[in-house]
């Protein structure tokens, strides 16, 4: 218990009901062979990222060493380590979209929203993703905020679009 | 007088009866009979056999089950011997439907024959390749396939636990996955003694978390393990040593889509279908500049041309075919020159690209082949592993180059640089991410050497997606005053009257080739 009190000091998102949760994660998983990545993108869908404090606790909760578990939390992308805004919007830069106009939507959120790709807008609004093909090229060219996916978007269409999510 | 008009009533009447009846052919001649499915070309060239059981509900195991499903996997588990599986699954000549195109039956006969007690089955719908969505389609459409397939390939090569390796950015699959193995566990087609044959299989869904290289076998099975998903040299293949050093057969979506068949019609039966080397059906994710955008599936042999421009219709009015890419990241373009080509695996890598897992993203004019380059490169460079370093660094070099290509700042030497690279990296890369990493380098470099040559050496980018390489200047003898890019600049950098030319401000220009790309006439250089 100690150690959760620690642990909020550290980081603030890490509350005592956060850590619960994430305690019962790791209690239902632990001793699975190959349970790290579970675990880990269950965790991160309770705290919206994996801050450095939490790697470490998951590590020594599950007897593998914190420098493996930072180890698969760089290398795969659907992890991040920076907490995100309350809005993502992912643009798709599969091949369809590519050739269908992605590259202009992207450049036209970047440059209304004032941030590069990955990066969050200083309200924390919006993050701004370009992910890998969603496949969903039939729509191309795609772009997904929050869950909602919105085909044959325009620069102009898009912007349109974020203006809903506050 | 009454008679004569009396006759003449008839007359007009006849006469009018003739016009009902002349009225009523035109109607019908203007009434469009509504076609059967094979006379729409879009069908009729197709044959069905992975996406037979397409507009099923694929949440409910009843439907697929109405659809002559699970009785290949009750056909396998109680009247046949793990050999006469094998044996059918040769004869039938199904090759790897993931792109490599190894033969199926083979990799079962050497899992088979692998010594151990515990053996796995894993089924790969990490689908990685930008602009493919043939395994998603068939995951949250027909679950049950993929499952009756796995059952099949567990009887045969003797594995009681199976994965299923699908990736995060599939959210629906993963849930229509997830409904179909607890209802097909219900039913008693899954877990231990199914039929009452005393055969036990389980099945676990594995959720991916974002990185393409993983989609090779070997890093995959690094993934279910848990650690970074970077592959290893092989020998040893999977099939000795696999998931946790265990005898592993790993096959892709689509493949074990096709096995139910074959075991249910016979491997005779597929073997007639396709060409002498390609056996069966393959489906393709038609995408790009083409009218009917969609999936297809036709037999092995189908010329390009039939797929682009039967079945797909063909590049909308104004634009013009140039290339077709197939294989993704690891694939090649293919021009116009040899659209006649026969898609089997052999023909495929005659011409440079490779069969892959079916993305064919359809290309017109206005696409820049050097640009298009590197795309690919950048993905490729993205998801590299890091392990090996032919692929981390040779990679990042070329798409350096490409880079500076396209910026304008190329110089004499860089095509022979991007193909020395491409030559080293194929040779040297430890796994196939990298080795067919090139290779859409080296086909927009066979056949649109001289795109790559107006970059270098004139500064020019001629199919206009390139920037750097423009001017966004309006030639005002081509401008037909319409005021298009007027009103989309998104800057008002563009000032235009009525029956005037367009101006482009250049101070105020963004270069966001907004107006390049909507402008009717051509007129933007």
């Amino acid at each position: 218990m100690q150690q959760l009190q620690n642990l909020e000091a550290l980081n603030p998102d890490l509350t005592a009901e956060v850590m619960a949760q994430v305690d019962e994660i790791i209690d239902r998983n632990k001793g699975k062979p190959g349970c790290l990545i579970p675990v880990l993108e269950e965790c991160q869908g309770v705290v919206d990222y994996l801050p450095m404090e939490l790697l470490e606790y998951i590590g020594s909760r599950l007897n593998i060493p914190g420098s493996t578990v930072y180890g698969v939390v760089t290398f795969y992308s659907f992890f991040t380590m920076v907490p995100k805004g309350r809005h993502t919007i992912k643009v798709c830069m599969g091949t369809a979209c590519y050739v269908r106009g992605i590259g202009e939507v992207q450049n036209r959120l970047q440059s209304k929203l004032n941030v590069e790709v990955g990066g969050t807008t200083e309200d924390r609004r919006f993050t701004l993703e370009a992910v890998r093909c969603l496949g969903a090229c039939g729509l191309a060219p795609v772009m997904v905020v929050d869950k909602v996916t919105h085909g044959g978007v325009s620069p102009d269409s898009a912007l349109k679009i974020i203006e809903k999510y506050e | 007088m009454s008679e004569n008009n009396s006759k003449a009533e008839e007359k007009t009447e006849e006469i009018a009866e003739e016009k009902v009846e002349e009225k009523e052919q035109e109607k019908q001649k203007e009434e469009k009979v509504i076609p059967y499915l094979e006379d729409v070309p879009f069908f009729g060239f197709q044959k069905l056999i992975v996406l037979k059981n397409k507009g099923i509900d694929p949440e409910l195991i009843d439907e697929y089950i109405a659809q002559d499903g699970y009785q290949a996997a009750a056909k396998a588990l109680l009247e046949m011997t793990q050999e006469e599986i094998i044996a059918e699954m040769k004869t039938s000549g199904l090759r790897g439907r993931g792109g490599a195109g190894f033969p199926t039956g083979l990799k079962w006969e050497f899992a088979n024959k692998s010594e151990g007690d515990i053996k796995y089955v894993l089924c790969n719908a990490d689908e990685g390749d930008p602009g493919a969505f043939m395994d998603r389609s068939v995951l949250e459409a027909d679950p049950h396939a993929i499952l009756e397939g796995m059952i099949i390939a567990a009887k045969a090569v003797g594995a009681h636990q199976g994965y299923i390796y699908c990736r995060a950015e599939y959210p629906l699959a993963i849930k229509r996955l997830n409904i179909a193995i607890s209802q097909a566990t219900e039913y008693g087609l899954l877990g231990n003694d199914i039929f009452g044959s005393g055969f036990d299989f389980h099945l676990e869904i594995y959720q991916g978390a974002g990185a393409f290289v993983c989609g090779e076998e070997t890093a995959l099975m690094h993934s279910i393990e848990g650690k970074r998903g970077m592959p290893r040299p092989r020998p040893p293949f999977p099939a000795h040593q696999g998931l946790w050093k265990k005898p592993t057969v790993l096959n892709n979506v689509e493949t074990y889509a096709n096995v139910p068949q074959i075991i249910l019609n016979g491997g005779k039966w597929y073997a007639g279908i396709g060409t002498e080397t390609s056996k069966g059906t393959k489906v393709f994710a038609l995408t790009g500049t083409v009218k009917n955008i969609g999936l297809v599936e036709v037999p092995m042999g189908t010329t390009l041309r039939t797929i682009i421009f039967d079945i797909g219709g063909g590049v909308p009015k104004k634009k013009k075919f140039k290339a077709v890419q197939l294989g993704g990241p690891s694939g090649g373009c293919i021009s116009e020159a040899f659209i006649d080509t026969p898609v089997d695996y052999e023909s495929i890598a005659k011409v440079g690209a490779i069969m892959g897992s079916g993305g064919m993203i359809v290309m017109d004019n206005q696409t820049c082949m050097v640009d298009m380059a590197r795309f690919f490169m950048d993905f490729v460079q993205d998801e590299s592993c890091g392990k090996c370093t032919p692929c981390r660094e040779g990679t990042r070099r070329m798409l350096q180059i490409l880079e500076k290509i396209t910026r304008g700042e190329g110089e004499s030497g860089d095509i022979e640089t991007l193909e020395e690279l491409s030559e080293v990296i194929k040779d040297a890369a430890l796994c196939g991410l990298g080795q067919t990493g090139p290779n859409p380098v080296l086909s927009t470099l066979q056949y649109f050497r001289d795109e790559y040559e107006a970059h270098i050496f004139e500064k020019r980018c001629p199919a206009k997606r390139c920037p750097a390489l423009l001017e966004f200047e309006v030639d005002e003898e081509k401008c037909i005053k319409c005021g298009i890019c007027f009103k989309q600049c998104p800057t008002e950098a563009i000032t235009w009257e009525k029956k005037q030319p367009a101006h482009i401000d250049k101070e105020k220009c963004i270069k966001c080739m907004t107006c390049i790309t909507n402008c009717p006439s051509d007129a933007i250089f």
